[in-house]
């Protein structure tokens, strides 16, 4: 049989106080399976009454090695890795993938590929911040705003399902455009969605913003300044609720993003509460950029038609003595950019999402570094949890809007 | 992005060779140089350490890793990439923890995953791996996923590495 050991304090005694050696204030677990940890996530407290003294995450649960996986696969075969990064954004995932092999190999994407991933990606930044909205209001006992944000989410989930034919892993985003054109019926369920969600916004709204069981919770709770948010290298919404605008579709536009027109919400507070107004802004702002790429939305191809990098149609195969042999060296041996590296960043709904990416020839992916943005926002939690009380804490990770599998990769 | 002044301003200052890549200019420095191009930066107006990550080039031995950092400016709208190459044997850097606090889980994870020491951190424990896990993932030489095939050659190397038998008594 295994026998408990008694734990040791020795590895963190340099993080908590000398009063907690000695018995005088407590240390608390956390986690890993809380359900307001949103996720496997484990906080070491060091509590004085109830009031947090320390808090020290440890975070590797979730650690299942995708950037190694990665570099023993093709280009093309480690891209379903992406997915399973940041499983509220898998799209974006996608995107920056796709993006950083594009510029590795120096691709190009057509107008039409370009318009469909903008508007898939702000469909799952909807997705993504409805999840947040309904747990992390869930967090300060807001129950029904949970049940009418996974309602909406329904609606995404079912457009993404239609366009790729998954709820979640999608995949559909390639390097050098998108797996297949979309149905028919993709316009006028985008059209639909667009025409309900304003409205469904108001509701949530109507439930929280004014709200004042919600607005004692968050107002003033888990403070932080622009300067230290930008320090600690804070992104995403987090860092536009201390009053920076800094917003990766602005700062350097990728996708076409420069022909939309949105704002970069952004509000002065720095807490809980500001954080939770920025993301419903932000909310706002996606369903005009997607209304706006959906008028404008380009006929035409939407995969690049250098066969080198991109797999044939299916059609042509069965035709074309070329196409046939791309397509067999393609998934055979797959292609081989040159030697070098990149840097491609994103915004995903959780802040600046890049991909390190370095070829060394051989058509593997000699390393791979993905830039999480969930690692960072989660990292300054002790930051914004210290000397609040532990019924705040529980608001505080709700609002910094972590997700385990992008902090642990 | 407008990096090439700031680019032309740290080759004055520290020297260093430059590597252009898909439009994108990358700074080498040695590691004895980095924490001061990292103040230097600060002061230039790169508010953010926005990735910190390694290259095992594993054969090789001089250099063997290549640290790699990516600086961005919000206000200067820039961003940077800074290398500095790491030996073989004892591999080690300065921390920049004092410069960009967030360098605290960025160097952690260095030194989980790469084995890479950043002198003066403050908490340098295992970020991902459990505390008593022996060897370094991300390495070359770390087999994926597979147990490695344990030959009367390498029978106690790989012995050695083996974290079975340590908690069960």
């Amino acid at each position: 049989m295994t026998q408990l050991q008694a734990v040791s304090y020795d590895e963190i005694k340099h993080l908590v106080s000398n009063r907690a050696m000695e018995g005088e204030t407590m240390l608390l677990n956390m986690g890993p399976q809380h359900p307001s940890t949103h996720g496997v996530l484990r906080l070491l407290l060091e509590l004085d009454g109830e009031i947090v003294i320390s808090c020290i995450p440890d975070v590797g649960f979730l650690h299942t090695g995708i950037e190694k996986n990665m570099e023993a696969k093709t280009y093309q075969k480690a891209e379903v890795m992406t997915d399973r990064l940041d499983y509220l954004n898998t799209v974006g995932n996608n995107l920056v993938y796709s993006l950083a092999v594009e510029k590795l190999v120096g691709l190009d994407v057509p107008a039409r590929a370009q318009s469909l991933r903008v508007i898939l990606a702000e469909l799952q930044r909807i997705a993504s911040h409805l999840v947040w909205l309904g747990t992390s209001a869930l967090d300060v006992a807001a129950m029904s705003t949970f049940l009418y944000c996974f309602r909406e989410r329904e609606m995404v989930m079912d457009i993404l399902e239609l366009v790729s034919g998954q709820r979640m892993m999608t995949t559909y985003i390639r390097p050098g455009g998108v797996w297949r054109d979309v149905p028919v019926e993709f316009e006028a369920a985008v059209r639909n969605f667009l025409k309900v969600m304003p409205g469904r916004i108001d509701e949530y709204e109507a439930l929280l913003t004014k709200n004042p069981l919600f607005i004692d919770r968050t107002v003033g709770i888990g403070k932080i300044s622009g300067e230290d948010a930008l320090a600690w290298g804070l992104t995403g919404a987090s860092l536009r609720g201390s009053g920076v605008a800094h917003d990766y579709r602005k700062f350097a536009p990728y996708s076409g993003y420069e022909q939309y027109d949105f704002a970069i919400p952004t509000q002065t507070g720095g807490d809980v509460y500001s954080r939770y107004q920025v993301r419903i802004q932000e909310m706002r702002e996606a369903l005009k950029i997607i209304e706006q790429a959906l008028n404008k939305l380009p006929m035409g191809p939407v995969r690049s038609n250098n066969y080198k990098f991109v797999p044939p149609p299916r059609s042509e195969i069965g035709t074309s003595m070329e196409a046939l042999i791309h397509h067999f060296k393609l998934w055979t041996e797959g292609f081989s950019p040159e030697k070098g590296s990149v840097y491609t960043a994103i915004e995903s709904p959780r802040g600046e999402l890049g991909i390190y990416l370095e070829s060394d020839g051989s058509p593997k992916p000699y390393r791979v570094h993905v830039r999480t943005p969930s690692f960072d926002n989660l990292q300054v939690l002790p930051v914004l949890a210290k000397g609040s009380f532990v019924a705040d804490l529980v608001a505080i990770i709700g609002s910094v809007d972590i997700v385990l599998g992008d902090v642990d990769r | 992005m407008n990096e090439s002044k700031f680019i032309s301003q740290l080759k004055e200052q520290f020297g260093g060779e430059t590597v252009t890549f898909a439009g994108d200019t990358a700074i080498v420095v040695s590691r004895l140089q980095i924490v001061a191009v990292a103040e230097m930066l600060r002061k230039l107006g790169f508010e953010r350490l926005s990735a910190l990550t390694a290259v095992d080039y594993f054969p090789q031995e001089e250099p063997r890793f290549h640290l790699v950092y990516e600086f961005t400016s919000v206000s200067q709208q820039a961003t940077l990439e800074v290398r500095v190459p790491v030996p073989a044997i004892n591999p080690t850097v300065a921390t920049l923890e004092t410069v960009f606090p967030n360098a605290n889980w960025r160097e952690r994870e260095l030194f989980d995953m790469f084995g890479i020491v950043s002198e003066g951190h403050s908490d340098l424990r295992r970020i991902m791996m459990p505390q008593d896990w022996q060897g370094h993932p991300l390495r070359k030489d770390y087999p994926l996923g597979y147990e490695e095939p344990q030959y009367t050659f390498n029978y106690e190397e790989i012995q050695l590495r083996k974290p079975a038998g340590k908690r069960m008594p």
